[in-house]
């Protein structure tokens, strides 16, 4: 992993890193993934994974909640009219 | 004063029925403690405004006679755990003014039941850490020696508990952050089956690991708080209706529930040759020692993938992480920083809201998932996971318990592995099976080292068998005495 590599994972992750932080972020992962890829020589056979996942379904009923709106708008950390505002997107 | 050490919920509970102290006295005593203890120890990041109200309703509660065992029951409850209209910042500066909007369903159960939340205790940036050092707020220090961490994620839970700024608390678990803490604070600690208690109003760390979990001084109190918490909830997809217990080893006497079980202890010997502190070894081979004179049965077993769980867990839990973490961007709530564009506001409010751990694991997790090392980490894992599950489930069906040390070491100083990741992951060591296998686990105890901190000893049970540890931590907490 390089520098490079770290600067591509941020700008997926969506994260601003200082110089600093990227150098420190690259020697971490090294030990980390030094640490993990031990994960690699484990030999495995015949898994069946079982994922024990099934769909919840439930009516579509309008029920009042406990929370209110305004305690939702109350948080918008920008908005007007009640609107949550954003930076322009197109 | 109180003697608020030797309360259990049931002496309070009689106490409280018995007109012996109200709830508004018995909270008092506690905010009092918390007054003179929290400046230094940090166990609480706030102490709600609301405590004496609560304590109003909850003696209205037993006037009425309308009381159960968990009212008036002094509670901290961790910073991830949402109260309407108190504030939930999981550690974070990213979540630093967010206030809860509507309540997790464990909250909703303890207001229902009249108990007492008397604050937010502190942890680790989102729950990631084994020593509460990663929080936005300050360290928490171990009230048994102040230049030691309490051990983490739930450090400030346990913390409460410990210093008796809290008669119980509740923490969160996806790998040790309650059991580690428990050890090192000289606590119980359980950590439920995946599925028994409803994480909905939990903020997530790794979803396929989560789970609230209580801490008390002892069994009797960790077993009040688990059978009020342990029920189905719609409002998480992955609560567990059907909770049948699988079918049990077929050793002699275990079946006979008028004599008092005779337990078949498994002990994973293979697991801890290496990495273990010489004091914790020696306690914890004592231990068993006492247990096998009590008449249970020790045998050695074999868990050949468990050997790899700490690994499998830290390329799942990122995984999991870098896909949760998505959601805290500036936009809706919490911390926002401002920018030229949408995509810079993103930036730079993650950027800054995070701390060096959360930025860490979310870009560890990106690795892991990114097209061409999916199959080599992320795949590998999953497979690993289901592998120590089967074991799991096949080693059950020859004991009924797995008992291990809950952690290599004893706490340590403040500061220490801060710059080592993979040092600090190794506290876990221990932990990870049970978390990955969804099964449960219980941290009790087990004397003192030669600095006078805390030593405990881990079991494990089969899915849903919490009933098998509160009974083995009750004949254990004899056997010590």
């Amino acid at each position: 992993m390089e520098i490079k590599d770290v600067e591509n994972l941020a700008e997926l992750a969506k994260i601003d890193l200082t110089t600093e932080e990227k150098k420190q972020i690259l020697k971490d992962m090294g030990g980390i993934l030094e640490y993990v890829k031990t994960i690699e020589s484990v030999k495995i056979e015949g898994v069946d994974l079982k994922y024990d996942t099934y769909n919840i379904w439930r009516e579509d009923e309008v029920k009042s909640q406990e929370f209110s709106k305004d305690s939702i708008i109350k948080q918008f950390p920008n908005k007007q009219d009640n609107f949550l505002k954003v930076k322009k997107i197109l | 004063m109180m003697d608020l050490k030797s309360f259990t919920i049931e002496n309070v509970h009689e106490s409280l029925k018995n007109k012996k102290f109200t709830c508004k006295e018995l909270v008092q005593e506690y905010l009092q403690i918390i007054k003179e203890k929290n400046t230094e120890l940090n166990a609480y990041l706030e102490v709600y405004d609301d405590v004496l109200d609560q304590a109003k309703k909850a003696q209205e509660m037993f006037e009425n006679k309308t009381a159960t065992i968990l009212t008036g029951i002094p509670f901290a409850i961790k910073d991830n755990i949402l109260f309407e209209g108190h504030k939930a910042s999981a550690g974070s500066k990213i979540l630093e003014n967010y206030v809860a909007t509507y309540d997790s369903t464990v909250v909703r159960e303890l207001k229902e039941q009249g108990a007492i939340l008397i604050g937010r205790t502190n942890m680790d940036e989102f729950a990631m850490g084994s020593s509460t050092q990663t929080s936005a707020y300050g360290v928490t220090r171990n009230p048994y020696d102040t230049s030691r961490v309490p051990g983490g994620s739930s450090g400030g839970s346990a913390v409460a508990v410990a210093g008796n700024m809290a008669l119980v608390s509740l923490g969160t678990e996806t790998c040790g952050s309650v059991r580690q803490p428990a050890s090192f604070c000289g606590l119980v600690g359980l950590k439920p089956t995946y599925g028994a208690v409803s994480r909905n109003g939990i903020i997530a760390m790794g979803n396929s690991l989560d789970q609230v979990s209580p801490f008390g001084k002892n069994v009797s109190d960790v077993e009040i708080v688990f059978s009020a918490l342990s029920k189905y909830d719609p409002m998480d997809s992955t609560s567990v209706k059907e909770r049948s217990i699988p079918p049990k080893s077929d050793f002699k006497g275990s079946q006979s529930p008028t004599s008092e079980k005779i337990f078949k202890i498994g002990v994973p010997w293979h697991l801890f040759e290496n990495g273990v502190d010489s004091e914790v070894m020696d306690n914890f081979k004592e231990s068993i020692k006492k247990l096998e004179d009590s008449g249970c049965k020790i045998v050695d077993i074999k868990l050949p993938y468990s050997k790899y769980s700490l690994e499998a867990y830290y390329i799942i839990m990122p995984a999991e992480v870098s896909t949760n973490l998505s959601r805290f961007d500036g936009m809706r709530y919490g911390f926002s920083d401002k920018g030229e564009n949408l995509a810079e506001v993103y930036k730079k409010s993650r950027g800054k809201g995070f701390g060096q751990e959360a930025r860490r694991r979310i870009l560890l997790g990106t690795y892991v998932l990114s097209h061409g090392y999916y199959d080599a980490y992320y795949n590998k894992a999953v497979n690993v996971r289901e592998k120590i599950k089967e074991e799991m489930v096949e080693a059950f069906q020859k004991v009924d318990l797995i008992a291990t040390p809950t952690t290599p070491t004893t706490a340590f100083k403040l500061g220490e592995k801060l710059d080592d990741p993979v040092a600090m992951y190794l506290c876990d060591i221990f932990s990870a099976p049970a978390n990955l296998a969804g099964i449960p686990a219980i941290a009790l105890p087990s004397g003192k080292d030669k600095n006078n901190l805390p030593l405990s000893i881990q079991f494990m049970a089969s899915h849903f068998c919490e009933n098998s540890l509160f009974q083995i931590g009750k004949k254990f907490e004899s056997l010590k005495e």
